[in-house]
């Protein structure tokens, strides 16, 4: 729980203090190096890779000019791809974009670069090593290099005539259908979906994972999930629920938060958020194995800047997930192109906060191929 | 049963009989040149058959190096699994013996340490604790734990050596005691060079050492091949790991044999040997059940190590048909993770009931287009194609819009007053979805074979038939449609072997229960990365259709198969 802590408090003073002057870049440790000129940049397409667009790729090449930058969308094949290159000895990729569980993936198999996050990322500007700057609860493994922290939550529908005027305000009005009738959304995966039905079968936050280790604990949450099994459409693409609710085809379902955003802000569809037990993930940056020294140089300049305080709260203006460095908090403002205030938009403001909890990768990294065949089987059924 | 139509019983000139009488003629047919016939007509036949085989070579080693190697190496993912015994060397043969009761004994502890140092050093021990928690539970976290924390065995020793004599903390000492000679001549010449070229060379053992102290001498050349290669640093210059001092230790207090040395080096060996009886000891058992995880206790995990040594397994294959391979022997696994037959029998039955709905309505289109004037025939087959020509997620996606409780055809049956708005119809997001949508992207594969075969069908014949006083259903039935079979089996055989590899659409429209196998090798491949699985699943989907092709043949004749 301590990264909500540290999120809590980077948030309040978010709200406390607003935007600070912009921060310029230090150069970086491999200044001066032979460098490659051109760059290999993997990541989610989308409203996310254009944040990181804005906020830090295109300023990185307006200041080299002779840097050549091609995109690649492919970060979620990224694991199996990453393999698939260094089995064929023949990596293209320069940096590659994932999320924490899949950082761990690629740190394990050896197809990630472990790395020494103070020696590629600046300190903040107060002069805190990146290390605290981003404390231990962001840097999951040896290989990651965090960038924003999202969360998977619920919006919901608030135009449904059969709820009497009730809104959903906590998780498990989920699980009600008698008060909450109507289609509901949940991912296609057991991540997430037995903790919060563990939750709201009675089981503390602290003793979830105690409890999903023993075979009694999988039946206690699938059977809280079996309530809704049949009134709940899975998905598998983080556009699938924006699109269902917006078509009415469900009431309520879970996403990653960004995408509900755009949905409510953007394209103002009458949906509203339900930010109770969120769940907390990370994405970040990961360098492949295998680089020549100059791509490696490259990467790291790139790197130096990319991930420095002040272009981490850049991002936060494209997008609404939050920066992964507590310093970079203070400085999230306003949407670039809309104008409303970010901070209440953000996962870890407090007001969002309060019964959020973080996944425990390491705990799902074991338990992962074995749950995974125990819901897709129940799925099935 | 010799009677009069039998070949044999005819005595008089028939082509058989001029053949055998040729064959057992004294002298062999003779070309008009004076060879024998049947090595001229070889000859001949060799300089086309090359040709032919000239003119077809770069299509099939193309095919060959892009498509049947590639296949052929995943597919034998299905069985490979040396990553065990490559990793873990010295702990697969300690475990031979192992009984399977409790934890292993102190000797199968220090192998298991001495491999995961060289594993740590690779960074290969997470790959082989993701390799074994497809298996088991938790030995994904157990080896990254104990990769991080292996350093410290032989620590104790290390120190309490180097106290014994300084000369165990030289690099010097441990080239002079483990090289072999030529190696250091070579390595000397090598670093006297003013701008050394290349690498330094590879370091090898000397023959003295193997014989006086084997297990240190294995450790001691894995040392220093990976500070050699990993590190680029020469092993002339970097203290060796404490791993190699435990070796040491072992190899001297279990039956030192003194006398291989001579000089300075063996009365250092010596005095190290008749110092270890008064070492401070440390147990590796007690270092992994006490430091690193009280897990290393657990037979389950160990059984899982020697049950998965091999380098070939089948527990792929097991876990493919909803076994398992456990310590214990095969078993099957628990009935709430039992997936993949299920899967397997589904996508048969409805790659089955897709093929039949192509059928029953791609024959009537077929059927028109072949009979219609040519203008309009064309007209409509483009319309045929245009779909063939969408993508496929465009359609797919289509189909999501139509076919939701919210969608197109829910709404005109509800503003039709067919269903009442509460009772709307799920018509997507499960196997009615996947029918639907597969069937509507598999239908030109039905229509066209089907069609090419109609249109040269003469149509005289249907006419004759009605002229001779056949109904038009006989007609039709008795006259047209048995000449039609051919496009229907060459249809057939397109959709059902199209539609069992089909993966994207299932995914969009197929929910949950109108999912493929094909979803799961999926999975497997670019999701949990268990590509033995995947390719596991992968070979059987191939035998099965191979399989299937094999009845089809002999059922329906694939002769009877034609594209028109």
């Amino acid at each position: 729980m301590k990264l909500k802590t540290t999120l809590l408090a980077s948030a309040a003073l978010c709200v406390a203090t607003g935007a600070v002057a912009q921060e310029q870049a230090s150069e970086s440790p491999v200044a001066g190096e032979p460098m490659a000129d051109e760059m290999t940049i993997v990541s989610w397409g989308g409203a996310y890779q254009d944040s990181q667009l804005k906020a830090y790729v295109e300023p990185y090449l307006e200041m080299n000019p002779d840097v050549s930058v091609t995109w690649d969308e492919s970060s979620a094949e990224a694991v199996a791809q990453l393999r698939a290159m260094s089995e064929a000895n023949n990596m293209t990729w320069d940096l590659v974009d994932v999320t924490a569980a899949d950082a761990m993936r690629l740190c394990d198999e050896g197809l990630a670069m472990e790395v020494d996050i103070d020696d590629l990322a600046a300190p903040a500007p107060d002069g805190t090593p990146a290390s605290e700057d981003f404390g231990d609860e962001m840097l999951v493994s040896d290989c990651f290099i965090p960038q924003i922290a999202y969360s998977y939550t619920f919006g919901y529908r608030n135009d449904v005539a059969e709820w009497d005027g009730e809104t959903p305000t906590e998780i498990c009005d989920i699980f009600d259908t008698e008060t909450f009738p109507g289609q509901r959304s949940l991912e296609k995966r057991p991540h997430n979906n037995l903790e919060w039905a563990l939750m709201c079968d009675g089981v503390p936050q602290d003793e979830i994972y105690e409890t999903l280790e023993t075979d009694e604990g999988v039946d206690r949450a699938l059977a809280k999930l079996d309530e809704i099994k049949d009134q709940t459409v899975w998905w598998t693409s983080g556009a699938d629920t924006p699109q269902l609710l917006a078509d009415g085809e469900i009431v309520m379902g879970s996403s990653y938060n960004g995408r509900l955003f755009s949905l409510i802000v953007e394209q103002d569809q009458p949906v509203s958020m339900m930010w109770d037990a969120q769940s907390y993930d990370l994405d970040g940056w990961i360098i492949p194995e295998g680089l020549s020294d100059e791509e490696e140089n490259r990467v790291r300049d790139f790197l130096w800047f990319a991930t420095d305080t002040q272009r981490l709260a850049d991002q936060a203006k494209y997008i609404s997930y939050g920066p992964a460095r507590a310093s970079s908090a203070p400085m999230v403002g306003e949407h670039a192109e809309l104008g409303v205030d970010m901070a209440p938009h953000m996962p870890t403001n407090p007001d969002n906060a309060s019964n959020a909890f973080v996944q425990n990768y390491e705990w799902w990294a074991d338990y992962r191929d074995d749950l995974d065949s125990r819901f897709q089987a129940w799925l099935a059924q | 049963m010799s009677s009069a139509t039998d070949p044999d019983a005819f005595t008089g000139a028939t082509p058989d009989n001029a053949l055998r009488d040729a064959d057992r003629a004294a002298g062999p047919m003779l070309a008009a040149d004076g060879t024998p016939l049947k090595r001229s007509l070889n000859r001949a036949l060799r300089a086309q058959k090359l040709r032919a085989l000239g003119l077809i070579a770069p299509l099939l080693l193309f095919i060959i190096i892009t498509f049947i190697a590639p296949i052929a190496d995943m597919l034998f993912r299905s069985v490979e699994n040396d990553i065990v015994s490559q990793t873990l060397p010295r702990t697969v043969v300690a475990l031979e013996d192992w009984n399977g009761e409790g934890a292993p004994d102190e000797e199968t502890f220090r192998a298991l340490g001495a491999d995961l140092v060289v594993a740590a050093e690779l960074k290969n021990h997470t790959r082989l604790g993701s390799r074994l928690n497809y298996e088991t539970v938790g030995m994904s976290s157990l080896f990254r734990q104990s990769g991080r924390d292996v350093d410290d065995i032989g620590e104790v020793y290390a120190d309490q050596f180097i106290v014994l004599s300084e000369a165990w903390e030289e690099p010097a000492t441990w080239v002079a005691l483990m090289a072999d000679p030529d190696w250091v001549a070579e390595q000397s010449e090598w670093a006297a060079q003013e701008d050394p070229i290349g690498p330094e060379p590879a370091f090898a053992l000397s023959e003295q050492a193997q014989e006086a102290l084997p297990r240190t001498a294995r450790s001691y050349a894995q040392f220093a091949q990976i500070i050699q290669s990993e590190d680029e640093d020469s092993p002339t210059e970097e203290e060796p790991w404490n791993i190699v001092y435990q070796a040491l230790y072992e190899d001297l207090s279990q039956g030192y044999v003194t006398g291989i040395y001579s000089g300075e080096l063996a009365q250092l060996l010596d005095n190290a040997a008749s110092a270890v009886g008064g070492f401070e000891q440390m147990s590796v058992r007690d270092f992994f059940l006490e430091e690193v995880d009280d897990d290393w206790a657990d037979p389950e995990v160990w059984g899982t190590i020697k049950a998965f040594s091999s380098p070939y397994t089948a527990g792929y294959f097991l876990s493919s048909v909803d076994m398992q391979l456990t310590p214990q022997g095969i078993e099957s696994q628990p009935e709430d993770q039992q997936i993949y037959m299920l899967l397997f029998q589904r996508t048969m039955f409805m790659s089955l009931t897709i093929m039949f709905s192509c059928i029953l309505l791609g024959y009537p289109i077929a059927f028109l287009l072949s009979n219609l004037p040519l203008r309009t025939s064309n007209l409509l087959l483009i319309l045929v194609l245009l779909p063939f020509w969408t993508s496929l997620l465009v359609r797919t996606s289509a189909w999501k819009v139509l076919l939701q409780q919210e969608g197109v055809i829910n709404d005109i049956l509800v503003w039709i007053g067919l269903i009442g708005d509460g009772s709307r119809l799920q018509l997507i997001n499960n196997q009615t979805g996947t029918i639907i949508a597969m069937t509507h992207i598999l239908l030109p594969f039905m229509i066209l074979p089907l069609y090419s075969v109609m249109k040269t069908i003469p149509p005289h014949y249907v006419r004759a038939a009605k002229s001779l006083g056949a109904t038009p259903w006989t007609a039709f039935w008795r006259v047209y449609f048995p000449q039609s079979v051919p496009g229907i089996g060459a249809g057939s055989i397109l959709v059902f072997i199209l539609s069992i590899g089909y993966y994207i659409t299932p995914e969009i429209v197929g929910g949950t229960t109108g999912t493929f196998i094909s979803n799961r090798i999926a999975y497997h491949i670019s999701s949990s990365l268990n590509w033995g699985l995947a390719a596991a699943l992968g070979s059987i989907l191939l035998a099965l259709v191979l399989v299937l092709y094999y009845l089809y043949d002999r059922i329906v004749g694939i002769d009877n198969v034609s594209l028109g």
